[in-house]
């Protein structure tokens, strides 16, 4: 017991002593703790191997499933192993227009991630803003945005994105736009909650009394210091857009069907689920499922890393 | 108490307030209405015509009392679709929608709770594990895809159970539920379940926190040098203290399984709001759209301000702050 | 007289990442019934590890690994778990350091208190009630009737300590474990709460161990004392003795330091070094490497010197004059 009080004081002190020589230790400090589970680990090799077809697919798919000069509707429904007319084996079947599922799949994640990634880059972006900006000019200010975040937070995601798709119309931009609004809240709620109690600490006080702008206390000072909670929320965050984009796509207000996206495909599936031509949603689904869980282990594994009540 | 629930009432008047003019505006200034109202074959003159019926020639925030005015008489229009009042056919696929959200909130907490407070009692067994690995995929696999799971397994695999639509409608006091009969059981408990799920993984977590703190707090440390049974501390210390944050996430959670039953209700084909909102949706049937929106909206801020008097009610620190205010 | 509590040989350990700990190291002790003992030691020498063993209360990835605790003559240590557990706020109490966390914040005194009442003796809730009325009015807190309808935190903090040794004090317990609890009152708070154990020591003939880092509070307070040192016993005997002779160059450093123990207008003595970590104690005597008095005979384990009540754990004691 008065082990770890004595351990823990010992790593409290080396950051506060020599800060910037610790960066690169700290990070691998950080690994040798994500290491530590090993679905974790699985995790990312998994998100990364996605990435990699997705971003890869006109490379790896064998047939560009949106070209509909290369569908043949002869190849319709054809069973996952079967040989097609272009000469090679459909691994996943091939829908009820002759697409290679497996090639659908690739095209589709790589929508996904688009989405999800550029949604929740630019969610981040404004909620840092919005977070930092409330906690940064207090009174007023704090209080109108909070207030607004707040709100926002009481009302589930997929009904703002509803609401913002059926004001907005289909399309990849529009969905983008919706994710965002729905989404930036939980940053901006995280960087406020974060930096309130970073700027509580004597050297934000201390950073702003010398004659330094105002961005660059921000940036330099408050910035790093709510960086840990956010990257955890951020990894959640990216997962819930690609799920709620794969759910406006199913539901028929995402994306356009001329789009490649996995909920569109499921979609697609889902007209043929009372026959035995399975292949058509459980792929897709499966692909859509493992991603989202897979970016969500990691986002826990994270969570227990920065977790202070973790601490080692 | 009194200063307490007044300053929760203004509250929620403005939050009604400012969301009353985010749906107008969303729903009704955005985008053209006279084209999605109008036959684009009519006459310039019938065109007129509905313009000033409809009152669109007006400035905004004259358009926008005449909305809030309609709202407060129950006017909410007429759908475009339907072509009847949409307070009715709101009204009339409201029931089927709450009994669903019902039946999966029971579900959710009945199965979670516990579920949590053993994962958090023996947080490192294996059952525990078991649990929380659950939970993980309760709320992060999209739920239109588990339902579709559940389809494919219990009605298209096994024939158990029908695979959508309500099926038959009992009186249960003078309610016509699906609960009724068993009929209705069996068409409502597969979309009931998948609609729990999310909520049920995050009680799971929620409770296993909860747990996990207060099982090393000094309160419990106490109550077990009294020599008290840990059964008796977990439901007569524990449970007591984490019921806060349950119930406040329980309550904000109970509107977002009503949003939620929007891709469950589509899944399942069951007639209610939910469905009707995405084909509204789908066919641009504005009035029906607003009339949905006010009513979640209503329903939200009612849910908070029960959170909230809940909250107030399980933890005195809470109501003593709030009678001094 | 026998013994009200008589530990022989507790020793509890602790599992970490590099092997075992061992927090309480063959610890043996005994108090008779009126009687105070005080239990000091540094923060981290395993006193109070000490008392929520003899109470049987070490969770995973602590276990007690060894010793006996027997109290008035029955080892609890030989109990089931549930035989352990009866024993614990019936015949052994306890009472924690800080009373702002000890009380549950969401439940009324009365109803912790009923539900302490009840857990032991099969009595309707008013009679609990009463009980637990009669425990806040011996523990000398007014009005006792409106504090049962109280929640704790509209008491203070000194109140909320007087219902927690109330509680332990419910069904008259042989032996009462008080973990410290004093060291977050207010001095003034701090010294009717003592002259209140003290009495009730003396009229309900509980045994008291007292737990503490604070030399000076139980010096006026114990009894008989131990002086703790990573995990071990390093000295005992009555209070008055080892105050004024100590044996134990440790023991020495200790009361040296204390302000109100000496005399005014000097500067104080310090121990030099901290406290050591239990995992990386030295062999032999784990004072060794702060001990003036060290030689190289003192890497080998100290000798149990002295006789009877009074003991030292050392290879080089100082002499008693």
């Amino acid at each position: 017991m008065s082990d770890t009080i004595a351990a823990d004081s010992e790593t409290l002190a080396v950051p506060s002593a020599a800060p910037r020589e610790t960066r690169a230790v700290r990070l691998r400090n950080f690994w040798a703790d994500y290491r530590r589970s090993w679905v974790a680990v699985a995790s990312l090799i998994v998100i990364a191997l996605l990435i990699a077809a997705s971003f890869g697919a006109p490379l790896l798919a064998p047939q560009d499933p949106y070209d509909m000069a290369a569908l043949d509707w002869m190849d319709a429904f054809l069973r996952p192993g079967t040989v097609g007319s272009g000469g090679y084996m459909h691994l996943l079947g091939t829908d009820n227009a002759g697409r290679d599922m497996l090639s659908a799949i690739f095209y589709g994640l790589r929508t996904s991630f688009v989405i999800g990634l550029t949604a929740g880059v630019l969610a981040l972006s404004i909620g840092i803003v919005v977070g930092l900006a409330a906690a940064y000019f207090r009174g007023r200010t704090e209080a109108v945005l909070m207030r607004v975040v707040d709100l926002q937070l009481s009302m589930p995601a997929i009904l703002l994105a509803l609401v913002m798709v059926a004001m907005l119309g289909q399309g990849v931009a529009q969905i983008i736009f919706a994710l965002v609004v729905a989404q930036y809240a939980y940053f901006a709620r995280t960087t406020h909650g974060a930096a309130t109690v970073e700027r509580g600490k004597d050297y934000i006080e201390a950073a702003r009394s010398t004659p330094l702008p105002t961005h660059r206390v921000l940036l330099r000072h408050l910035l790093p210091n709510v960086m840990p909670p956010l990257i955890v929320v951020a990894t959640v965050q990216i997962a819930s857009a690609i799920a709620l984009e794969a759910t406006l796509s199913f539901l028929g207000v995402g994306l356009p069907l001329t789009e490649p996206s996995l909920g569109s495909l499921i979609s697609n599936g889902f007209k043929y689920i009372h026959t035995d031509r399975y292949w058509l949603s459980i792929y897709p689904g499966l692909f859509l499922m493992i991603t989202v869980v897979a970016i969500n282990l990691v986002g826990d594994q994270v969570r227990t890393i920065l977790d202070p009540r973790n601490a080692r | 108490m009194l200063g307490f629930l007044l300053q929760r009432l203004i509250q929620a008047m403005i939050v009604i307030i400012a969301m009353s003019v985010i749906v107008f505006l969303g729903v009704y200034a955005i985008g053209n209405p006279i084209d999605v109202l109008i036959d684009p074959g009519a006459t310039a003159e019938i065109r007129e015509n509905l313009i000033r019926q409809y009152g669109l020639d007006q400035p905004l925030w004259q358009q926008y009392f005449t909305f809030v005015g309609q709202v407060l008489r129950g006017d909410l229009g007429t759908s475009m679709v339907y072509n009847i009042p949409v307070t009715d056919l709101v009204f009339s696929r409201l029931p089927a929608t709450l009994e669903l959200v019902f039946v999966s909130v029971c579900i959710a907490t009945l199965v979670g709770i516990p579920a949590g407070l053993y994962a958090g009692y023996r947080p490192n067994g294996i059952a525990a594990k078991a649990i929380m690995a659950l939970s993980v995929l309760g709320f992060s696999v999209p739920t239109f895809w588990i339902g579709m799971l559940l389809i494919m397994a219990f009605a298209v695999g096994l024939g158990w159970l029908p695979s959508g639509g309500r099926g038959d409608t009992g009186s249960l006091f003078g309610i016509p539920t699906s609960l009724a009969t068993a009929d209705g059981w069996s068409h409502v408990i597969m979309p009931a379940i998948n609609l729990s799920l999310f909520k049920m993984g995050l009680l799971i977590r929620l409770t296993r926190a909860g747990m996990v703190e207060a099982m090393s707090t000094d309160y419990v440390k106490f109550a077990r040098a009294q020599g008290l049974p840990d059964r008796q501390i977990v439901f007569s210390h524990v449970l007591r203290n984490i019921s806060i944050p349950i119930v406040t996430v329980f309550g904000l959670e109970l509107g977002s399984t009503l949003a939620f039953a929007v891709v469950t209700e589509s899944v399942f084909n069951w007639p209610g709001v939910g469905k009707l909102i995405i084909d509204s949706i789908l066919q641009l049937d504005r009035p029906v759209m607003v009339s949905y929106l006010v009513l979640v909206v209503i329903l939200f801020v009612l849910i908070n301000l029960t959170v909230d008097l809940v909250y107030a009610r399980l933890d005195p620190r809470v109501r003593l702050k709030g009678g001094a205010a | 007289m026998s013994a009200a509590l008589d530990v022989r040989g507790l020793t509890t350990r602790f599992a970490t990442r590099t092997g075992h700990v061992t927090a309480v190291n063959n610890v043996s002790f005994s108090v008779e019934p009126g009687r105070i003992l005080g239990l000091v030691g540094e923060s981290g020498s395993g006193k109070s590890v000490t008392g929520f063993s003899v109470l049987g209360l070490i969770d995973a990835p602590g276990e007690i690994a060894g010793g006996q605790v027997l109290i008035e003559g029955e080892d609890m240590r030989a109990l089931t778990p549930e035989a352990q557990r009866r024993m614990r706020g019936r015949r052994v109490a306890m009472v924690f350091q800080d009373p702002m966390m000890t009380l549950n914040p969401v439940l009324r005194v009365g109803d912790q208190m009923a539900m302490a009442v009840r857990v032991h003796e099969r009595v309707s809730k008013s009679a609990a009630l009463a009980r637990a009325r009669e425990a806040l009015e011996i523990v000398g807190i007014p009005a006792p009737a409106e504090r049962l309808k109280a929640y704790p935190h509209q008491l203070s903090g000194g109140m909320r300590q007087r219902v927690a040794i109330a509680i332990a004090l419910l069904h008259r317990p042989s032996v009462i474990i008080a973990d410290e609890p004093t060291t977050a009152l207010d001095v003034s708070i701090q010294g009717q709460i003592l002259a209140e154990v003290r009495r009730l020591a003396d009229e309900t003939g509980t045994a008291i161990v007292w737990v503490s880092h604070d030399l000076a509070v139980v010096s006026s307070l114990a009894d008989d004392i131990c002086v703790m040192y990573a995990g071990r016993i390093v000295e005992s005997g009555p209070a008055a003795e080892v105050i004024a002779a100590p044996r134990h160059p440790y023991t020495q450093g200790l009361i040296q330091s204390v302000p109100s123990l000496h005399e005014p207008g000097r500067k104080l003595p310090q121990i030099p070094g901290s406290t050591p970590q239990l995992s990386r104690l030295p062999t032999g005597c784990p004072f060794r490497p702060r001990c003036p008095r060290a030689t190289e005979v003192c890497a080998s384990d100290p000798p149990d010197l002295g006789t009877g009540g009074r003991r030292v754990l050392c290879h080089h004691p100082l002499e008693t004059p």
